[in-house]
């Protein structure tokens, strides 16, 4: 029972909103640098372009799917209208609030400190208001989330929590905890250096606390999309989930071992021991586990489809899947790109190899692949599959869905892929401009121009997935029926207590993340002398 | 299931949740801490304690890595130069600068005859004419003609000076050439050689404190200080940022970027 159609329909527009702009900041930075671009950009111009692009897809639009998917979660899961509209509503407010009041001072030029913050740069305070209300705002979501699942277990004591619910409470555990990391490094290092109380800044401090946020962060993007391949994929295959509890187990792994690996992120940074280096990238190599079995599950539970459709033999039933179904497109894409992405992420997270690659367009591409492609085309997905039930209204555009899911795979591969080889190459990251008549740099002009050209089918892409959706407000009134979430092949009737709540995981979360974080902070806390003066963006020009 | 107690020893979950994790901390620990540190090549631990602290990032001061610090061969320049110094000065430093510039004229004013090895420092920033005439006074920058003239001068006489010929307006070049373009080491730089573009401190792109103006000098002048710069022969850049950066210019570079700015009007 979906109740609450419009709280949830406000998330998602205003997040693919966000999503289309930064779109196209993307693009026009990507052609700008490339050598299709015969003038070099206004440096100055390309840096506030990076820092929106980066804050509104970073902080922004992931973090209005995870609330708006989560509320609808809420209500179809536990089958009972969400508690706390009021403080939703609030939240989302304050998102808003929060978006508009960061994206000012960055337009301005008053904030080009890149949605990494990098101090000791230091901009408008407003920006990092802006940046703190969208946390805030994410929060109450965080414990509606939690009063929700509690709520519903008082009620229903002895019954499994819902797998969706599970798996919605676990990526709000995750975001309110790493959160924590970006929220004091903004609060108690920076914003008073940005109100003029201090003028001087720990930077090494400051990285430390945003590497905490930097990595789980990318987990909590990504907690929509597993939820949808767990707990929407099987259903509109016309499958079942192969496994409820490997689904929990997944989650679970996600909740404990995101948390404590941030400092993969600092590698080339002096200030963390490598002892400390050494153990989060370990623990790194640990976050490959829920991704495993999460592709042995939907794999298997795709094969549950295929079969029941009638495919046979040991591949015959990859062929018997429903590939006209835009939801199958979605996740095989999805697979592919989160392959080719983790592949490229095993070497950033090892100490060794991260050292030929670190700090070059490697990165950019590794990032955009995982969260702009294997994420974000699942969001799509999750759109195309909720708004029906949102709207009212069919949704049948089976070509227009199919033609930009396509165009946005082949987009992100043609845009990511030429930026990993020009990495390999050494070509720095966060560039504005490269002098390609240079002979050690004109060979990566090619793959700088391909990229540029991947981008334009993105930006198709998007325009056609908002006017797909556009059209679903237009289209005739159906009833689409009640909304379900896959059924496993096995349904729990009971599941042990450790799979049926996060008291345990959250304290092993919270446990881990002091004992290979506790040391490295405190002792950026004790040192003397480890504050250099800020340097104010945007003022005095 | 309510009845299960979850934080318990007996909960196979809770040994697995806990003792997995415990036991990867621990490994990783050992390997992180005392393994990888001693299979160093380079390593040299009093003890294991050391070793640990090593891995764990604690400070040390450099007499515990390399011994004593190694003092410099040369003399090599003192000046703080804070972004604000120097920036207003009164009138009278201005006049007094005037009149203990009657002994500069002949070879830095703008009506310097065939001067061309000499820079024209009317209208220099007063930061960058501070900072030579102390460089020269110290010693971390030497030229027979012009160092026996920066000892005699006090504290006072520098700051005047320097106030005098920033208050002085920039007079043109005489070898103005609108049609010469600006080379790439001019705009760009070079960044695989990773040498920053002359304009991004020099202008016109942007002015760091303690960096003269260029437009209008002569082109031998700027190409000596260039090829003074790469062989070490001068060597008061504070941080060796000139020095480092004229290592890696081509001897075209500098005639190039030379005869721009000295074409710039």
């Amino acid at each position: 029972m979906l109740t609450d159609k419009r709280l949830v329909l406000a998330h998602f527009w205003l997040a693919f909103a966000v999503f289309g702009l930064a779109l196209l900041l993307g693009e026009w930075q990507m052609f700008v640098r490339s050598p299709l671009n015969p003038w070099p950009p206004n440096s100055e111009l390309y840096y506030r372009s990076v820092t929106a692009h980066g804050s509104a897809m970073a902080y922004v639009f992931p973090t209005l799917i995870a609330m708006g998917f989560g509320y609808a979660i809420t209500e179809i899961a536990l089958q009972r209208p969400l508690i706390g509209r009021r403080w939703a509503w609030a939240g989302f407010a304050l998102v808003a609030v929060g978006a508009v009041t960061a994206m000012l001072p960055v337009s301005l030029g008053r904030a080009t400190v890149l949605y990494t913050f990098y101090p000791p740069m230091v901009g408008s305070p407003f920006f990092y208001i802006g940046v703190v209300l969208v946390v805030v705002g994410s929060w109450i979501w965080v414990a509606l989330m939690a009063i929700n699942m509690a709520s519903w277990k008082r009620a229903n004591p002895g019954k499994p929590v819902p797998l969706a619910m599970f798996a919605n409470v676990a990526g709000a555990c995750l975001w309110g905890w790493t959160a924590v990391g970006a929220a004091v490094e903004v609060i108690v290092l920076i914003l008073p250096v940005a109100l003029g109380l201090r003028s001087t800044i720990d930077a090494g401090l400051s990285r430390i606390l945003f590497s905490w946020t930097l990595h789980a962060i990318v987990y909590f993007w990504l907690m929509p999309t597993y939820i949808a391949y767990y707990t929407i994929f099987p259903r509109a295959i016309g499958g079942r989930l192969y496994s409820d509890a490997m689904g929990r187990i997944a989650f679970i792994l996600f909740v404990v071992v995101s948390m404590p690996i941030g400092v993969h992120h600092l590698f080339a940074d002096p200030q963390v021991g490598a002892g400390f280096k050494f153990l989060q990238s370990v623990f790194t190599a640990m976050v490959a586990l829920p991704t495993l079995l999460t592709v042995f599950t939907i794999c298997a539970s795709a094969e549950i489809a295929g079969r029941l459709r009638g495919g046979k033999g040991p591949f015959g039933w990859i062929a018997a899947l429903p590939w006209h179904n835009p939801m199958m497109l979605a996740v095989a894409f999805s697979f592919v790109m989160l392959g080719f992405g983790g592949a490229g992420g095993l070497i950033n997270m090892s100490y060794q190899l991260d050292a030929s690659i670190h700090n070059t367009q490697w990165i950019t591409g590794h990032f955009h692949l995982i969260f702009a492609g294997a994420i974000v085309i699942m969001y799509f997905a999750i759109a195309y599959d909720l708004w029906p039930h949102l709207t009212g209204r069919r949704l049948d555009d089976g070509r227009l869905m199919k033609v930009q899911l396509w165009l946005w795979f082949v987009g992100m591969i043609v845009t990511t892929f030429p930026w990993h080889y020009v990495g390999i190459l050494g070509m720095p990251r966060r560039m504005a401009s490269y002098d390609y008549a240079n002979a050690a740099i004109a060979p990566q002009a090619l793959s700088v121009s391909l990229s540029a050209f991947g981008g334009l089918m993105l930006v198709v892409s998007g325009c056609l997935f908002v006017a797909v959706l556009i059209r679903g407000h237009c289209a005739a009134r159906i009833d689409p029926g009640a909304y379900r979430f896959s059924e496993a092949a096995h349904p729990p009737a009971r599941v042990p207590a450790a799979l049926n709540g996060f008291g345990l995981w959250v304290a092993l979360m919270v446990g881990l993340s002091v004992v290979n974080y506790g040391y490295p902070i405190a002792q950026a806390i004790a040192l003397e002398g480890t504050a250099v003066p800020a340097v104010h963006v945007g003022s005095g020009r | 299931m309510s009845s299960e107690r979850l934080f318990s020893w007996r909960n196979p979950w809770f040994v697995a949740g806990v003792g997995a994790p415990a036991v990867l901390v621990v490994a990783s620990l050992i390997v992180g801490f005392a393994v990888l540190p001693y299979s160093e090549p380079n390593a040299r631990f009093s003890g294991i304690w050391d070793a640990i602290c090593s891995a764990a990032g604690v400070p040390r001061t450099p007499q515990q890595t390399q011994g004593a610090p190694v003092a410099p061969g040369v003399a090599t320049s003192k000046v703080v130069l804070p972004a604000e110094s120097l920036a207003s000065a009164d009138s009278r430093a201005v006049g007094r600068g005037a009149t203990l510039a009657m002994q500069c004229a002949i070879c830095h004013g703008s009506n310097r005859q065939g001067q061309v090895d000499t820079p024209n420092l009317e209208g220099q920033p007063a930061v960058s004419v501070y900072k030579e005439l102390r460089d020269f006074k110290s010693g971390a920058r030497t030229n027979a003609v012009m160092s026996p003239f920066a000892v005699k001068l006090d504290e006072q006489d520098m700051v005047d000076l320097a106030s005098y010929y920033s208050y002085m307006p920039r007079q043109p070049g005489t070898q103005a050439d609108a049609a010469v373009a600006a080379p790439a080491i001019v705009t760009r730089g070079a960044a695989m050689r990773n040498i920053p573009a002359c304009s991004s401190c020099h202008g016109p792109v942007e002015f760091k404190a303690g960096s003269p103006w260029l437009e209008g000098q002569s082109a031998l002048y700027l190409k000596a200080q260039l090829e003074a710069f790469a062989s070490g022969a001068r060597h008061n850049d504070i941080g060796e940022q000139m020095r480092n950066i004229a290592r890696r210019m081509t001897t075209a570079e500098m005639a190039e970027a030379g005869a721009y700015y000295a074409s710039r009007p």
